[in-house]
C-alpha cells in the first residue's frame, strides 16, 4: 500500500480501547475505555504514575502486546484505517514507516552487535526499497539533522561506543529516517541526565515542527509535557480522567486527581513551611483490586458515597472548553478555585551547633585500563577539596548529575570509603580516615543512609520487622527481644506504618511503603545525620510528596541534620536550607537555596535551572542547553572542569578557564562560587525562571 | 590483546606445572610404586625385591627430584642397581648408557617410555591421539551445526510446538550419559538378538577403515549428549535475546520476523552458546574414553584408562599434559573468541 | 511354571511398586491441595514440565527409601545368585522357588544369575544416598569459599579462582582413575580430603550462626557450644575409621558413631571434589551480583561485618539460581558416580549401583539386553526427572 501524504483527518483516533493482559489466572484489565485523538502536527501527552497503562497505549499502537495482551474492546484508527484488524503484513509496513517509537531505554533498544549506520540504513532499505549508498546518504543527514558531531563516524560505531545521549539521539534518528505520521515517545528521557534530557527536549520539539510529525509523548513528568506538548491526556489506573489542551488542564483542571496530582508537586510557590505539598493518602489501587465506579474514589477529597462507587463513570465534555473532557460526576459541583486547606502552620526550624563539618576532602580511586588488564592505571579524582558544614535540624541539599561525585561523598561520610586527604569532623570526632568497622556503635548509628531505589533497600528475603529489629541490635538498642520489638513498632509509627506491617515480605509492600521503612531502619538508632541518596526520585510523584513530607516532620521531630542528595532542583528548592551544586567532583556553588536559586549562578547551576522541567504555565524560562555530554570522571577537562560546556567562558579574557581551577570566592553571606567571571559579568545575569507578568 | 594472551599463557603455564605435579605425585605414592614393580616384575615380589626393584630404577628418591628429571630441568638419573646393571633415566631399555643424553625430559622433547607399551611415550601418544581426534572431529562437526539449529528453531518462538518438541528431545539426550546412549544404540541398531542390525556395536574396525557402519554409533554417542547441552545453552540464549528490547525495536521498525532472527538476534544469541561449544570439547574427553571403552575404539581415551590401570607414570603424564593443554587451549579460545564476537567488550 | 508374557510382567511390576505409587499419590494430592501456601515448591505443581519431573523423582526417592529401609519393593536379595537363571530372559520362572519366596525373576537374570529388577531397585538406593549428599556437600565447600571470593575479590579471588580452575582443567575421568583406586585408598589420601572437606559444615555452620548472633552474646554462646560439640562429635566420627589405622586415630571407639566403607567414601570425597568447583563459581559470580545492590551497602553502613552480611543479606536472596543448580547438579552427580561404576571405580564389584550393572551388562550386550538396558533406563529417568524438576523450578522462579 503506497503511504497517502495527502490525507488531512486525524492521525490517530482511538476509541473506548479496552486492553486485558490474560495470564494463566485470571484476566487483568490493563487500559479500560480510552479515548484520545491526535491531529496531524500535533503533540499529545499521555501522563500518569507508574503501573496507569499509559505504555501499553502505546504498544497497542503499535499492536505489540506481546503473547499476553489483547484489545478487548473499542477502537484504533491510524488515518483512517482501522489498526486492531490489521494483518501481520499491513503492521508490518506501517511500523517504522508511518507509526514509529522512542523508548526509554536508549541502550536497551539498540542492537549492541550492530554498527548504527546499518541499524539506521535498514529502515529506508525495508519501506523504501531504496540501495545501500541511498540509505547511508539518508542516515548521514538525520544523524546530522539530530546534531551529532562527526556523523560518519557514528555510523560507523557501535551503540556502547556513544554515550547515553547521543544513543537517544540515535534511536530518535531512527524514528525519524522514514519521516513517520505518527512518533510515539515512551518516557524518552527518564534515564538521562537533566541537562542531556534538555537537549533531546528541545531536538524533538524542533524536529516535530521540521517534519511536521504528529507525536504521542508518553511521561511522568508533567513539566516535561508542558514543554513539549499541545495536549494532554491524565490517566489513572488504566483510565483517561481528564483530557483536554495544556493550558485547560494545567490552569482549569476539573478532575480531582488532576487537581491533586499538580498539589502534590513542589512548584517554584510551595515551601516547605509555609506552603507545603500535599500528599494523596492511600495507595494506588492493583489492578484486580479496583474499586467500583471511580478508581480515585477511595483516594479523592470529594468521594460521595452511593454516587460516586455506584457505576461505570463515562468521560464528559467541559462545557466552554473545545476537546476537554473529564471523568468525574461531580466537576461541575466541585469548587475548583477553593485554596489548599491551611495545614497546621509550622514554624520555621531554628538551626543548632554544627555537627558535620567537612575540610578539604579528597577522595581519588585508581583504576585499571581496559578489560585486558593491560594499559596504564588511571587515577579518577571522584572527590576534589570539598569544605562544607552542617548544622543540626538543617537541610543540606547535594545537587549534581551522574559522575559529579556526591555518591563517593556519600559513601565517605559513611565510611565505606576513606578519605584520601583532608578531613571529616562528625560531632567533633575525627572520621575521615576510620573506616566503617573501625567505627563505635555510636558513630556508626548517627549517621545513617536512605537508599536511592525502593525496590532495592530492603532484603528481599527478611521481613519488614526483623530487619528494623536487627538494625537495633546491631546498634545495641534495648535489652531484650520484646524492648527492640516495641521499638520497631515505635519506629514504625514513626514512619506512619500501620504496625501489622511488621511481618510482611518487602515483597508485600509498595514502593513507597519500601522507603518510609528504610527511613525507619535508618532511624533505629536516633539518626543525627541522615545522607539521603534521591530518596525519592525513583518513586512516583504523588508518593514523592509523601515521602517527602515525612522526612521534613522527622527532621522536626529528631532535629536530625538531613543531607539530600539529588539531581530535581524543584524538591530541592522545596526543603532544603542550602544548596551545594556539584560537577566533576568539584563544589562549583554553595550558599542558602534562595540565594542559589536567584543571580548571579554559577553558569552550570544557571543551566541546570533552565533545564529542570516546571510544570507550571506561568512560568517563563530561559532556554539554555548545554552542548555535548558530561566529561568522564576519569579524563576530567583540564583547567575548570565545567569550561567544556559553559557559554559564559568567551565572557573570561585569555585561556584562564583552560588553564587554571577558579578558587571558590564568596559572593555574598555564606553563598560561595567557583568561577573565573568578573563581579560586573556575574551582576549581569538574569533570573533563569521567572513567573510571567499576565499570570 | 597482545598482553592479555601473553598473560593467559603464563597462567596456562602455570596452570600445567601445577596440574602435571599433581599427577606426579599421585603416580609416585608408594602402593602405586609397589603396582608398578609387581607388574613389570613378577606379581609374587616380596617386599623387598619390591624395594630393591624401585631403588635400582631411581623411583625411591625425592618426588621434586623426580619431577625435575622429568621435566628436564635436572639431569637424569645414572644409578648402578644392586643386581650390577647401570640404569639412566635416559638411555631405555637397549640403549647404553654411555651414549644418553644428560637431559631427556618434556623441556628436551622426551616424553619418557611406556611401561605397558615398552615404546616411547610420545610415539603412542601421537598414534592414538589422532585416531581420538578424528573421532571427535566427526562428533563436532554433527553436534554443533543440529546443536545451533534445534537451539534457534526452539528459542525463536518460545513456548510454540516446535519449541516444546525440540526442548523435550534435548532435554532428554543431555540426561543421557554416553554410557546410557551407547548402551540404548547398541541395543536398538547393533544387536544381534532383536535389533535393526544396522551398524556394528564395535569400532575396532574403524581404526583402519573408518566407514558408516562401524563408526555411525561411537560418534552418536558422543554427539547426542553434546547435542542436548548445547541446543539447551543456545535456546535459552534466544529466548533471551528475543525478548530483549531492541529485538522490539527492529520488529517494530518493521522489520520481518525470518530477518529479525538472522540479522538482529542469532549474533547476540551465539556468543554464550560459542563459550559452551568451546568449553564443551574438553568435556568431551571424558565422552571419548567412555565411547571409545565401550565400542573398543583404541584412541586416546582407551589410552588413558590403560594407562590409569596400570600405573604407566610416563604415559600417563604425556597424557595429563596433553588433555590440560587441550583444556586451557580451548578456554583461551573461547576467552579470545568471546571477546571478538561481543563488540561491548572489544573495544572499551 | 510358565514364563510370564510381557502383560504380567508390568502388572507384576507395577504391584511390586505399590507402597511408592501410594506414597507419591499422598504426597501429590497435598502439595497441589496446599500448592500456593508452599512458596516455590507449590509453584511446581503450575508447571507440567516441574511436575512430570517431581514424579520421577519423587518415585525413585520412595523407590530406594522403601527398598533400603523395609525392604520391600524388590524381590529378590540383589547379591544372591540363583541356580540356571544366568542371563534368563524377563519373566522366567525360578528353578524350584524356595516356600514364600518371589517365583520369578521379573526383569531377567544378569550374567552371574541374579535378578535384574531387585539390583536395579537397591541400586537407587545406593545413588539416591551418595548423589544429594555429595552435591550437598559440594554446595557447602562452594559457598564457604565462593562467597568471600566473590565478596572480598582481590587477592582472595584470584588464588581461590586460580585453585578452582586447576581442578576443573583436570580431564574427570583422569581424576578419578587417579584418585578412585585401592592403591590410593591404601595411602589414606582419601581421609585426609575427607578430613578437609567435611570441616566445611562445621566453619560454615559455626559462621553462620556466630555473625548471627555476635551482637546477642546471651543467645550466641550456649547456641554455638551445643552446635559445635555435636559438630565435633559427628566429625570425627566420620574420619576416624577404627581400626584402620588412620591418621585420626584418638578418638574413642565408643564416641565413634558410624564408619563410612573406603569405597564409598572415596567416591563421595571425589564427587565432592569434582562439583565445589563449579559451585564455587556459580556463587561467586551471583556474590558480585548480588553484592551491589543497596541492602547490602544498608548493611555495610550499619556497620554489620562481612560474613553476616554474605551469609544473611546476599545468600539468601541468591537462593533461587542455587536451587535450580542444585537439582542440576545431583543429576549430574548421578551420572558421575554411573562413570566411576561404568570404569569399575571405588565401589565394590558385585555393588548393584546402576553404573556397575551397566558396566557388568554391556559386555553381552548384542546377545542380551536387559541386564544393561534395565539401569541405563533407571539412570536415565532419574537424570531427566532432576533436569525436568530445575527446569519447572526455573521457569517459575522467573515468572513475577
Amino acid at each position: 500500500m503506497a503511504r497517502d501524504d495527502n490525507y488531512d483527518g486525524p492521525i490517530l483516533e482511538i476509541e473506548n480501547l479496552s486492553i486485558s493482559f490474560m495470564t494463566r489466572l485470571f484476566e487483568i484489565p490493563a487500559v479500560m475505555d480510552f479515548s484520545c485523538t491526535v491531529m496531524p502536527g500535533e503533540a499529545m501527552g499521555l501522563v500518569g504514575e507508574s503501573g496507569c497503562g499509559k505504555s501499553t497505549v502505546a504498544l497497542a499502537v503499535m499492536m505489540d502486546l506481546g503473547k499476553n495482551g489483547h484489545v478487548v474492546g473499542g477502537s484504533m484508527r491510524f488515518k483512517g484505517r482501522e489498526l486492531t484488524t490489521m494483518s501481520n503484513e499491513e503492521l508490518r509496513e506501517l511500523r517504522g514507516s508511518e507509526i514509529a517509537m522512542i523508548y526509554q531505554e536508549p541502550m536497551a533498544s539498540l542492537n549492541p552487535a550492530m554498527k548504527i549506520g546499518r541499524q539506521l540504513m535498514e529502515v529506508p532499505m525495508i519501506h523504501e526499497g531504496k540501495s545501500k549508498e541511498e540509505a547511508y546518504q539518508m542516515a548521514l543527514e538525520v544523524v546530522s539533522d539530530v546534531k551529532l558531531p562527526d556523523p560518519a563516524r557514528i555510523l560507523d560505531s557501535y551503540p556502547h561506543q556513544i554515550s547515553g545521549g547521543q544513543q537517544q539521539r540515535i534511536v530518535i534518528a531512527m524514528a525519524l529516517m522514514s519521516k513517520p505520521s505518527l512518533l510515539i515517545l515512551d518516557e524518552p528521557t527518564t534515564a538521562l541526565d537533566v541537562t542531556v534530557e534538555a537537549g533531546i527536549v528541545d531536538l524533538v520539539k524542533g524536529l516535530g515542527e521540521k517534519y511536521g510529525t504528529s507525536m504521542l509523548f508518553i511521561s511522568h513528568n508533567l513539566g516535561l509535557v508542558l514543554d513539549t506538548c499541545d495536549r494532554l491526556c491524565v490517566m489513572y489506573s488504566g483510565e483517561a480522567v481528564e483530557t483536554g489542551s495544556i493550558e485547560d488542564v494545567f490552569d482549569k483542571m476539573r478532575h480531582p486527581y488532576t487537581q491533586a496530582l499538580f498539589r502534590s508537586i513542589p512548584l517554584p510557590g510551595a515551601d516547605k513551611n509555609a506552603r507545603p505539598l500535599v500528599a494523596i493518602p492511600g495507595n494506588f489501587p492493583l489492578p484486580h483490586e479496583r474499586p467500583n465506579g471511580c478508581n480515585f474514589g477511595p483516594r479523592c477529597d470529594y468521594f460521595e458515597e452511593g454516587r460516586c462507587d455506584a457505576g461505570d463513570i463515562k468521560m464528559g465534555p467541559i462545557e466552554g472548553d473545545q476537546r476537554h473532557d473529564s471523568r468525574c460526576l461531580k466537576f461541575t459541583e466541585i469548587d475548583w478555585a477553593e485554596p489548599i486547606q491551611a495545614s497546621q502552620d509550622v514554624e520555621d526550624v531554628v538551626l543548632g551547633e554544627v555537627v558535620l563539618k567537612v575540610d578539604d576532602l579528597k577522595k581519588y580511586y585508581s583504576v585499571s585500563g581496559s578489560a585486558f588488564g593491560g594499559g596504564e592505571g588511571k587515577t579518577v579524582k571522584a572527590n576534589e577539596t570539598l569544605s562544607f558544614e552542617a548544622r543540626e535540624s538543617e537541610t543540606l541539599a547535594i545537587v549534581g548529575e551522574s559522575g559529579c561525585g556526591k555518591s563517593t561523598l556519600a559513601k565517605v561520610l559513611m565510611g565505606l570509603e576513606t578519605a584520601s586527604d583532608g578531613s571529616v569532623v562528625l560531632n567533633g570526632v575525627d572520621v575521615e580516615d576510620v573506616a566503617i568497622e573501625d567505627r563505635t556503635v555510636e558513630t556508626v548509628s548517627q549517621v545513617q543512609m536512605v537508599f536511592q531505589n525502593p525496590f532495592d533497600t530492603l532484603n528481599p528475603s527478611m521481613s519488614v520487622g526483623n530487619q528494623i529489629i536487627r538494625a537495633l541490635e546491631i546498634f545495641k538498642i534495648g535489652n531484650s527481644h520484646a524492648d527492640r520489638e516495641k521499638r520497631m513498632l515505635e519506629l514504625l509509627d514513626l514512619v506512619k506504618l500501620p504496625r501489622t506491617f511488621a511481618t510482611r515480605m518487602p515483597r508485600q509492600l509498595s514502593g513507597g511503603q519500601k522507603q518510609r521503612v528504610g527511613i525507619a531502619r535508618a532511624f533505629a538508632g536516633d539518626a543525627q545525620i541522615v545522607v539521603a541518596d534521591e530518596p525519592v526520585s525513583a518513586l512516583d510523584v504523588s508518593v514523592q510528596a509523601a515521602v517527602t513530607d515525612l522526612l521534613m516532620e522527622i527532621q522536626r521531630e529528631t532535629k536530625m541534620t538531613l543531607l539530600f542528595i539529588s539531581h530535581d532542583l524543584s524538591i530541592v528548592r522545596y526543603l532544603s536550607d542550602r544548596v551545594m551544586v556539584m560537577y566533576l567532583g568539584h563544589v562549583v556553588e554553595m550558599g542558602p537555596t534562595e540565594k542559589v536559586f536567584a543571580p548571579p549562578y554559577h553558569p552550570y547551576t544557571e543551566a541546570l535551572l533552565s533545564a529542570v522541567p516546571i510544570a507550571d504555565t506561568s512560568i517563563e524560562k530561559q532556554r539554555i542547553v548545554l552542548e555535548g555530554d558530561i566529561p568522564s570522571a576519569m579524563n576530567p577537562p583540564s583547567g575548570c572542569p565545567f569550561q567544556t560546556r559553559c557559554r559564559w567562558k568567551t565572557d573570561v579574557p585569555g585561556v584562564l578557564c583552560d588553564k587554571e581551577v577558579p578558587p571558590m570566592r564568596t559572593l555574598s553571606n555564606g553563598h560561595q562560587i567557583k568561577c573565573h567571571l568578573a563581579q560586573d559579568v556575574l551582576d549581569r545575569m538574569e533570573p533563569v525562571i521567572k513567573v510571567s507578568e499576565d499570570a | 590483546m597482545g598482553m592479555f594472551i601473553l598473560k593467559r599463557l603464563g597462567v596456562m603455564a602455570l596452570t600445567a606445572l601445577g596440574l602435571t605435579l599433581i599427577v606426579f605425585y599421585m603416580t609416585n605414592l608408594y602402593p602405586n610404586l609397589e603396582k608398578l614393580a609387581k607388574t613389570q616384575g613378577n606379581f609374587r615380589m616380596s617386599e623387598t625385591e619390591v624395594s630393591t626393584w624401585l631403588n635400582n630404577r631411581g623411583y625411591t628418591r625425592p618426588l621434586l627430584v623426580k619431577y625435575g628429571e622429568w621435566l628436564g630441568v635436572l639431569p637424569g638419573y645414572v644409578i648402578e642397581g644392586t643386581d650390577g646393571e647401570v640404569r639412566a633415566r635416559c638411555a631405555p631399555q637397549g640403549q647404553s648408557v654411555e651414549d644418553a643424553p644428560e637431559y631427556c625430559g618434556v623441556f628436551q622433547g622426551g616424553w619418557g617410555y611406556s611401561s605397558v607399551f615398552k615404546e616411547p611415550a610420545s610415539d603412542i601418544m601421537w598414534k592414538r591421539l589422532s585416531l581420538t581426534g578424528f573421532l571427535m572431529l566427526c562428533a563436532l562437526l554433527l553436534t554443533i551445526p543440529v546443536a545451533l539449529l534445534i537451539g534457534i528453531l526452539a528459542g525463536m518462538r518460545e513456548g510454540s510446538k516446535t519449541d516444546r518438541t525440540l526442548s523435550t528431545f534435548s532435554i532428554v539426550t543431555s540426561a543421557t550419559p554416553e554410557y546410557v546412549s551407547g548402551v540404548v544404540l547398541i541395543a536398538i541398531f547393533a544387536s544381534s538378538a532383536v535389533g535393526l542390525k544396522w551398524f556394528k556395536g564395535s569400532a575396532t574396525k574403524a581404526m583402519e577403515s573408518p566407514d558408516f557402519e562401524n563408526f555411525t554409533l561411537p560418534v552418536l554417542t558422543i554427539a547426542l549428549f553434546s547435542i542436548g547441552y548445547i541446543a539447551r545453552m543456545t535456546r535459552a540464549s534466544m529466548t533471551e535475546v528475543m525478548t530483549a528490547q531492541y529485538i522490539r525495536t527492529a520488529r517494530l521498525k518493521g522489520v520481518s520476523f525470518g530477518n529479525i532472527v538472522l540479522k538482529h538476534a542469532l549474533r547476540n544469541a551465539l556468543i554464550a552458546p560459542f563459550t559452551v561449544i568451546i568449553l564443551q570439547i574438553p568435556y568431551l574427553l571424558t565422552g571419548v574414553v567412555i565411547t571409545e571403552t565401550l565400542f573398543n575404539y583404541k584412541g586416546f581415551g582407551w589410552l588413558l584408562v590403560q594407562a590409569a590401570g596400570n600405573n604407566d607414570i610416563d604415559m600417563l603424564l604425556g597424557v595429563s599434559v596433553v588433555s590440560v593443554i587441550i583444556v586451557l587451549a580451548t578456554q583461551l579460545i573461547s576467552d579470545i573468541g568471546y571477546v571478538y564476537l561481543n563488540p561491548r567488550i572489544r573495544i572499551s | 511354571m510358565d514364563p510370564l508374557s510381557w502383560g504380567e510382567i508390568i502388572v507384576r511390576i507395577l504391584y511390586q511398586f505399590l507402597p511408592v505409587w501410594i506414597s507419591m499419590f499422598v504426597v501429590f494430592t497435598a502439595s497441589i491441595t496446599f500448592k500456593r501456601k508452599l512458596g516455590l515448591y507449590g509453584r511446581i505443581f503450575d508447571s507440567t514440565v516441574g511436575m512430570i519431573g517431581f514424579a520421577l523423582v519423587t518415585f525413585w526417592v520412595f523407590t530406594a527409601f522403601y527398598a533400603s529401609a523395609f525392604d520391600l519393593i524388590a524381590t529378590h536379595d540383589p547379591l544372591v545368585q540363583a541356580s540356571g537363571m544366568k542371563n534368563k530372559v524377563p519373566g522366567t520362572p525360578l528353578r524350584d522357588a524356595a516356600e514364600g519366596a518371589y517365583a520369578f525373576y521379573l526383569l531377567g537374570g544378569d550374567n552371574l544369575a541374579r535378578d535384574v529388577f531387585s539390583r536395579m531397585v537397591h541400586g537407587s538406593a545406593i545413588v539416591l544416598s551418595i548423589a544429594p549428599l555429595a552435591t550437598l556437600f559440594g554446595y557447602v565447600v562452594g559457598v564457604t569459599l565462593g562467597l568471600p571470593a566473590g565478596y572480598f575479590g582481590g587477592r582472595l579471588d584470584t588464588i581461590l579462582s586460580f585453585l578452582a580452575n586447576l581442578i576443573l582443567a583436570f580431564p574427570v575421568i583422569l581424576l578419578f582413575y587417579l584418585l578412585v583406586t585401592p592403591e590410593i585408598i591404601a595411602t589414606g589420601i582419601p581421609m585426609y580430603m575427607a578430613a578437609v572437606f567435611f570441616i566445611f559444615p562445621l566453619v560454615f555452620i559455626t559462621v553462620l550462626l556466630n555473625s548471627r548472633y555476635k551482637v546477642l552474646p546471651h543467645i550466641r554462646t550456649p547456641l554455638l557450644a551445643v552446635v559445635l560439640t555435636i559438630g565435633i562429635w559427628i566429625y570425627f566420627s566420620t574420619i576416624s575409621e577404627s581400626g584402620r589405622g588412620t591418621f585420626v586415630d584418638f578418638w574413642p571407639n565408643a564416641l565413634d558413631l558410624f564408619n563410612i566403607p573406603g569405597g564409598v567414601l572415596v567416591v563421595f570425597i571425589s564427587v565432592v571434589f569434582v562439583n565445589s568447583p563449579t559451585i564455587f563459581r556459580i556463587i561467586r559470580g551471583l556474590t558480585m551480583d548480588v553484592k551491589s545492590r543497596d541492602y547490602v551497602a544498608a548493611a555495610q553502613t550499619r556497620g554489620e561485618t562481612p560474613w553476616y552480611i554474605m551469609l544473611w543479606e546476599i545468600l539468601p536472596n541468591v537462593r533461587g539460581p542455587l536451587i535450580v543448580d542444585f537439582c542440576l547438579r545431583i543429576g549430574y552427580a548421578t551420572i558421575l558416580l554411573g562413570t566411576l561404576g561404568f570404569f569399575g571405580l571405588g565401589l565394590p564389584p558385585e555393588s548393584p549401583d546402576w553404573g556397575s550393572t551397566i558396566n557388568d551388562g554391556r559386555k553381552l550386550l548384542s546377545v542380551y539386553l536387559h541386564p544393561a538396558l534395565t539401569p541405563a533406563f533407571s539412570l536415565l529417568s532419574l537424570v531427566l526427572g532432576l533436569n525436568l524438576l530445575a527446569d519447572g523450578l526455573r521457569e517459575e522462579s522467573l515468572k513475577d
